[in-house]
């Protein structure tokens, strides 16, 4: 998983059954070892969780309300939105591509377009704007042809969106190509041999086998999507109820000491992430239950 | 999980220059035309003016300051994640499920978002940056917190890279160190670390690379004093908004250099752990 995003595996949800006393350590160790887990884990995810939602709400439900729907708040969160229902479609198309040609078929330099295909994710959000200025901005590639033909990507949505597309680029694909990789050619195979089309063999055959793993790219992809920072920073221009998007309004928000309304506007992304991640149980614990009916052995030792 | 992979893959199947066509033409569009464009932007500035821009003072302290910290973060969660990754993979405690998604959190929260909360928690009214203080350590605004950040960042590599090779490590190994008499402690140094230590560096470089380039959150909690506080993100972003775009696109062509040398370093740990997990 270079490049670092959550990768769909089964894991089994029990711990395995350690049938011998000498592969277990002593109770006192064990519950030590817990200890010291949980309090790293409560000091870097639980505190800042519950530190946005006491700042959201410590001047009241009102102010709250207030805050989420100002109109630029509410202008954010439409580019938001906007941004993501154009990027993740576009990324899933490109995923289901680039696992169908990876997965299936061998091909020279198939290693090389990999770890292109991972590159967005070890790239800096900021040089992943700064690639966009450099070919559309006024001193960019095309910058002065897209002046004098009055087309606006820079400071605009469009160069957003592109921003958008390029940090989450590869996030359908890596959940995709293990999966269509490990269910092997020969349920299609066998589809196309007895006369299906291309088309249908892949609706009919290859999509119900990756769903689970596209669902669980999808909201990867959006979450992301929705989130990001840096590379969106750099491209829109801070201009206020045109081109900021909810992280961005966040950022003026607080900058402004307006400390009750950032958070207000950082609640609502926090909830996504809430969101993201039970989503991501539920897809987690479907596909381990699917294996079991299915008498896939997955590995798992406990049952 | 069983992998079952078929040895010949004949193209009987349909689609091939289709799909791999389309991959290469929007990988082109998207990520290769744009990032080349650094390249081809650097390479309009002579050498001694590159060597100037990324060797000024200022720019070697942002590189300082980048590497530095995200070494000592990556550090951090190696240790500690290892720790996580055991006790998620091995003991069995109340609420374990909820705990094991929760890791995952900073990949889903908007580094904005860690950005701001984290800059509240530590700074210095803050829930615990008011005691840091008492102890002589300043929380926000200073080194201390770009590493706190990243932490934060980088925190689900290590684990969600060592949890799977741990839960799939046969207990027979164990158990035969243990009858030819090694004690627990034996044990875990001499048989289980070693099988341990590739996916263990392949999670450090993981998250080093995911932190290094790290803005959104850092932004917030760093303070920005230039050759202080100031990672070679923001000073990227500092050249961008006096429309120095040669000397940003100088100080991003180093960066990406390096990164692309950590995932090259990293597909290679990833392969060297294969092999040995399938020889254990």
């Amino acid at each position: 998983m270079a490049g670092g995003v959550p990768n769909l595996k089964v894991r089994s949800s029990h711990t395995l059954n350690r049938s011998s006393q000498l592969s277990t350590e002593s109770a006192v160790v064990k519950w030590f070892l817990i200890g010291i887990a949980l309090l790293y884990l409560g000091i870097f995810l639980i505190l800042p969780l519950a530190c946005v939602f006491a700042n959201a709400f410590n001047k009241g439900i009102q102010a709250y309300v207030q805050a989420i729907t100002d109109p630029d708040a509410l202008a954010a969160i439409r580019l938001t939105l906007l941004t993501a229902v154009i990027a993740v479609p576009l990324n899933v198309i490109f995923g289901i591509a680039a696992s169908w040609a990876i997965a299936k078929f061998d091909f020279r330099g198939k290693n090389i377009l990999l770890t292109l295909i991972d590159l967005p994710l070890s790239v800096s959000p900021v040089i992943s704007g700064l690639i966009y200025i450099l070919i559309f901005g006024a001193q960019g590639a095309l910058g002065p042809w897209l002046m004098e033909h009055g087309i606006k990507i820079v400071f605009a949505p469009p160069a957003i969106i592109l921003a958008t597309i390029f940090v989450t680029f590869p996030m359908v694909a890596r959940e995709l190509i293990p999966i269509m990789k490990a269910q092997g050619n020969d349920e299609e195979e066998a589809a196309i041999t007895l006369g299906a089309s291309g088309f249908k063999t892949f609706m009919l055959i290859t999509l119900p086998n990756i769903k689970w793993g596209l669902l669980y790219g999808v909201i990867l992809c959006n979450a992301r999507a929705m989130g990001e920072f840096g590379a969106v920073s750099v491209v829109s221009g801070h201009i206020r109820g045109l081109t900021n998007t909810l992280p961005l309004h966040i950022e003026i928000l607080y900058n402004e000491y307006r400390f009750t309304a950032a958070f207000a506007a950082a609640s609502l992304l926090a909830f996504l992430a809430i969101i993201t991640l039970i989503a991501k149980s539920i897809i987690e614990s479907g596909i381990y239950q699917e294996m079991r009916l299915s008498g896939t052995d997955s590995g798992d030792k406990s049952v | 999980m069983a992998m079952i992979f078929t040895k010949h893959k004949q193209r009987t199947l349909p689609g091939f220059s289709l799909s791999l066509g389309y991959t290469i033409l929007y990988l082109s569009l998207i990520v290769l035309i744009p990032l080349s464009m650094l390249f081809i932007k650097t390479a309009s500035l002579s050498f001694s003016e590159f060597w100037e821009i990324v060797t000024a003072p200022r720019t070697l302290a942002a590189y300082r300051l980048s590497f530095g910290t995200a070494l000592i973060a990556a550090f951090i969660n190696a240790i500690f994640g290892f720790l996580v990754a055991w006790v998620l993979a091995r003991y069995s405690f109340p609420g374990k499920k909820i705990v094991d998604a929760l890791v995952d959190f900073p990949f889903a929260l908007p580094t904005a978002v860690a950005g701001i909360a984290l800059t509240a928690i530590y700074s210095q009214n803050g829930w615990v940056g008011q005691y840091l203080l008492k102890i002589g350590i300043q929380g926000a605004f200073s080194p201390f917190g770009i590493v706190i950040a990243l932490t934060f960042i980088g925190l689900p590599f290590v684990i969600r890279t060592l949890e799977p090779v741990l839960q799939d490590l046969d207990p027979e190994i164990e158990e035969a160190a243990a009858c030819l008499g090694a004690g627990r402690w034996q044990t875990f140094a001499g048989v289980i670390f070693p099988i341990l230590l590739p996916p263990l560096l392949t999670g450090f470089a993981l998250s080093f690379a995911r932190t290094v380039g790290e803005y959104g959150s850092v932004v917030f909690i760093a303070g920005n004093m230039p050759g202080k506080t100031e990672i070679a993100p923001l000073l990227i972003m500092t050249k961008l908004e006096q429309y120095d775009y040669s000397g940003a696109t100088a100080i991003a062509v180093v960066m990406l250099i390096v990164s692309f040398i950590i995932l090259v370093a990293t597909n290679f740990l990833q392969w060297l752990s294969a092999k040995r997990i399938g020889m254990s």
